[in-house]
C-alpha cells in the first residue's frame, strides 16, 4: 500500500511537469502572435460608433493593465502562472468581459462526456470482441467484424464523421444535425432535455466508435493469437475448463495490462479525434469553442483552451497510470 | 529483397491489396507532374461539370478541373507525409538509440522528454501555431512542427529494442574481440531495428496526412495548395453537398480512402512479417 502511495505520489510529479511544459509552450507560442489583444478589443468595441479619442486612450490604459501586456516577457510569463493556478486565464476577446474560463468550463462537461462514454465503448467492446476473435480465428462472423473494423480504423476522424452525418442526417435525415441539444430548450434536469441531448450525442459518438473500435480489437486480437499458445492456456484446454471461461478470465485476464497501456497513450490521439468531429457536429465542447477562437482571433480564448486541453489529457493519462498495477499484481511498484 | 516482395505478394492478401491501393494512387500523383493546367489559377472553366468524358472527374465551383487537381492533392499530401515520416524517423532513431544505449542520466533525461510528448495533444498545439504564424504556416513549417510533435512513440519502442540488444551474446562478442561501439550499432543492430523503422514511417505517414486533413479542413493551412484537407475545405466552403455537386466531396473522399487503407494495410503486414512468430502461424506452422 506504502509502495502504491509513492508510485502515485511520483506519477503525480510527473503530471505537474507535463502541465506545466505543456500550458508553458502554449504560453509561449501564443505570445508571439502579431494580434495585439488590446488594440483587438478596442476595435471591437469602437467599431461602429464614434468615440472620443480620449476615452479610447483611457480604455487603452485600462486594458493593457487587465491583459497586463505592458511590463516584459519573463513578468508576463510569471504573471500568467500566478493567475492561471487560480483558474485565471484573464477575460476573453470573443465576448468581451465574460472570463476565458467561463466559457471552458461551459464547454468542458460535453467533451468530458463524448470523450468517457468514446472511451468506455471502444475500449471495452473491442477488448471483448478482439479476445474472441484472437481465440477463435475461424469465426466467420469475427473474421468479417475484423475486416470491416480494419478498413475503417486507418480513415481520419474528419471523413468518418462527415460520412456519417451526411448518412444520417442528410440523406436519410433520422437524427439531428448538429448542436448538443434542441434549439429553444433551457439547459436543465428536465426528461425533454436529457433525451435530447442523447439524441443529439448519437452521431458524434456513433462516429467517434466507428472510429475507435479497431484499435483496441485488432490490438486484443493480435495479443490473444500470441497468449493462446502459451502452457497454461494448452493445460486449462487439456483439463476442459469450458472455452469461454478461457477467453475471459484467463486469455483476456492477462491481455488486458498491455491494452490498458496503450489506452494511456492514446488518449492525447482521441481527443484531437473529438476535436474534430464537435467540429463536424457543431457540437458545443471544447473543439467547436478552439475553432471559434482562432477564427475571431481571440488570443486569451485560445491559450485557455489549449492550456486546459493538454492539462485534461495529462489528468486521464495520470488516471488510466493510476489503474494499472492494481490490473497488474506482476508489476512491482518501485 | 525481391524474393522477400513476391512471397508477400502471394501469400499475405493484405500485402497485396495495400501495394495495389498505393501504388495506384501512387501512379495517379505521378500524373501531377504532366499536368497542363496550373493547380492554383481558378475559373479557368465552366464550373460544376458533372464527370463526363473530357473531365473525367468534372469541375469544381471554382472551375477547376478536379482530375488534375486531384493529381497535385495526392502528390502534396504524400510528400508532406512522406516528409514528416523522414524527419521524425531520423529523431526517433537518434533518440532511441541514444537513450537505449547510454542509459543511466541520459536516458532518463530523454525519457522524461519523451513521456510529456507522448501526452500533449498535437492537435490544440498545431492550432495554437497556426493561431500565432498564419501564412507563415507553409506546407514545410507545417511538416516539420509535425515531426517534432511526431517522434516520441516510436523512440520508445527503438530504446526498448536498443536495450534488449545491448545485452545479447553477439554483442558482448563483438565488443571483446574489440569492435568499437558506434560500429557495433551501425553494423550489428541496425538490420534489427530497420525494418521497425520502416514500418513505423508507414504508420506515421498515416498519422500525418490524417493531421494535414484534419487541419486544413478547418482552414488552418495553406489553403491556395490542393491537398485532400484543402479539397474538402474549399467543397465544404461552397456547400458543395447542399448545393448537389456530390463529386466535389465523394473524389477526394475516395482517394483519402484508398491511401490510408493501403497505407495501413502494408504497414500491418510489414509489421506481421518483422515478427517471426505471426509469419510462422500464417505460414502454418507451429503456433
Amino acid at each position: 500500500m506504502i509502495n502504491y502511495l509513492l508510485f502515485a505520489a511520483k506519477r503525480f510529479l510527473q503530471l505537474i511537469a507535463v502541465v506545466f511544459s505543456g500550458v508553458s509552450v502554449a504560453f509561449f507560442v501564443s505570445h508571439l502572435s502579431p494580434i495585439d489583444p488590446v488594440e483587438a478589443a478596442i476595435r471591437r468595441s469602437t467599431r461602429n460608433s464614434n468615440v472620443n479619442p480620449e476615452a479610447v486612450e483611457k480604455m487603452r490604459e485600462t486594458l493593457t493593465a487587465l491583459y497586463g501586456v505592458d511590463v516584459p516577457m519573463w513578468q508576463q510569463f510569471t504573471n500568467f502562472w500566478s493567475k492561471v493556478v487560480v483558474g485565471d486565464f484573464g477575460p476573453s476577446l470573443l465576448s468581451f468581459p465574460t472570463p476565458t474560463m467561463d466559457l471552458v468550463l461551459r464547454a468542458l462537461p460535453w467533451t468530458v462526456g463524448l470523450l468517457l462514454v468514446t472511451i468506455l465503448v471502444t475500449w471495452c467492446i473491442g477488448n471483448f470482441l478482439g479476445a474472441f476473435a484472437g481465440y477463435f480465428q475461424d469465426n466467420k462472423y469475427l473474421k468479417t467484424f475484423g475486416l470491416v473494423t480494419m478498413s475503417i480504423q486507418p480513415i481520419p476522424y474528419y471523413i468518418v464523421a462527415f460520412l456519417t452525418l451526411m448518412l444520417l442526417a442528410f440523406i436519410w435525415p433520422i437524427l439531428p444535425l448538429g448542436g448538443g441539444y434542441a434549439i429553444g430548450l433551457v439547459q436543465e434536469w428536465s426528461w425533454v432535455f436529457v433525451l435530447s441531448v442523447m439524441k443529439h450525442a448519437i452521431l458524434p459518438i456513433l462516429s467517434l466508435i466507428m472510429v475507435g473500435l479497431g484499435l483496441w480489437f485488432l490490438g486484443m486480437r493480435a495479443l490473444v493469437s500470441n497468449i493462446i499458445s502459451e502452457d497454461y492456456v494448452v493445460f486449462a484446454e487439456l483439463a476442459g475448463v469450458s472455452k469461454p471461461k478461457i477467453v475471459i478470465s484467463y486469455v483476456m485476464r492477462n491481455a488486458l495490462v498491455p491494452q490498458l497501456t496503450a489506452l494511456a497513450m492514446a488518449i492525447g490521439g482521441i481527443f484531437s479525434g473529438t476535436v474534430i468531429t464537435e467540429q463536424v457536429f457543431s457540437y458545443p465542447g471544447l473543439g467547436s469553442l478552439l475553432v471559434r477562437a482562432v477564427n475571431s482571433g481571440d488570443y486569451t480564448l485560445v491559450l485557455a483552451v489549449s492550456s486546459v486541453a493538454v492539462a485534461a489529457v495529462a489528468v486521464a493519462i495520470f488516471i488510466v497510470d493510476l489503474l494499472h498495477p492494481l490490473l497488474d499484481p506482476r508489476i512491482k511498484v518501485e | 529483397m525481391f524474393k522477400v516482395f513476391s512471397d508477400l505478394m502471394r501469400y499475405n492478401i493484405e500485402f497485396a491489396i495495400g501495394f495495389f491501393l498505393f501504388v495506384s494512387v501512387l501512379i495517379f500523383g505521378t500524373l501531377s507532374f504532366f499536368s497542363p493546367i496550373d493547380p492554383t489559377q481558378i475559373y479557368m472553366l465552366v464550373p460544376d461539370i458533372k464527370p463526363n468524358a473530357q473531365y473525367w472527374f468534372g469541375t469544381n465551383s471554382r472551375g477547376q478541373d478536379l482530375f488534375w487537381q486531384m493529381t497535385f492533392a495526392v502528390r502534396n499530401s504524400l510528400l508532406f507525409g512522406f516528409t514528416v515520416a523522414m524527419m521524425s524517423r531520423v529523431l526517433s532513431l537518434v533518440i532511441g538509440l541514444v537513450s537505449g544505449y547510454a542509459g543511466g542520466w541520459a536516458d532518463r533525461i530523454l525519457m522524461f522528454v519523451n513521456d510529456i510528448f507522448v501526452s500533449i495533444p498535437v492537435f490544440p498545439i498545431l492550432v495554437l501555431f497556426f493561431f500565432v504564424l498564419r501564412d507563415d504556416l507553409t506546407t514545410l513549417n507545417l511538416a516539420i512542427l509535425v515531426a517534432l510533435l511526431g517522434w516520441a512513440f516510436d523512440a520508445r519502442l527503438i530504446r526498448s529494442m536498443m536495450l534488449s540488444l545491448k545485452h545479447r551474446e553477439f554483442t558482448q562478442h563483438a565488443r571483446f574481440s574489440g569492435m568499437p561501439m558506434y560500429k557495433i550499432v551501425l553494423k550489428e543492430h541496425l538490420p534489427y531495428i530497420m525494418p521497425i523503422v520502416f514500418s513505423t514511417a508507414l504508420a506515421n505517414m498515416i498519422w500525418s496526412i490524417g493531421i494535414e486533413v484534419t487541419l486544413a479542413v478547418l482552414g488552418f493551412a495553406n489553403i491556395s495548395i490542393p491537398t485532400f484537407g484543402t479539397m474538402l475545405y474549399w467543397a465544404n466552403n461552397h456547400s458543395a453537398m447542399i448545393a448537389g455537386i456530390w463529386w466535389w466531396i465523394l473524389i477526394p473522399v475516395v482517394f483519402i480512402a484508398m491511401t490510408f487503407l493501403g497505407l495501413y494495410l502494408l504497414s500491418v503486414s510489414l509489421n506481421e512479417y518483422i515478427d517471426p512468430r505471426q509469419r510462422l502461424r500464417r505460414m502454418g506452422g507451429g503456433s
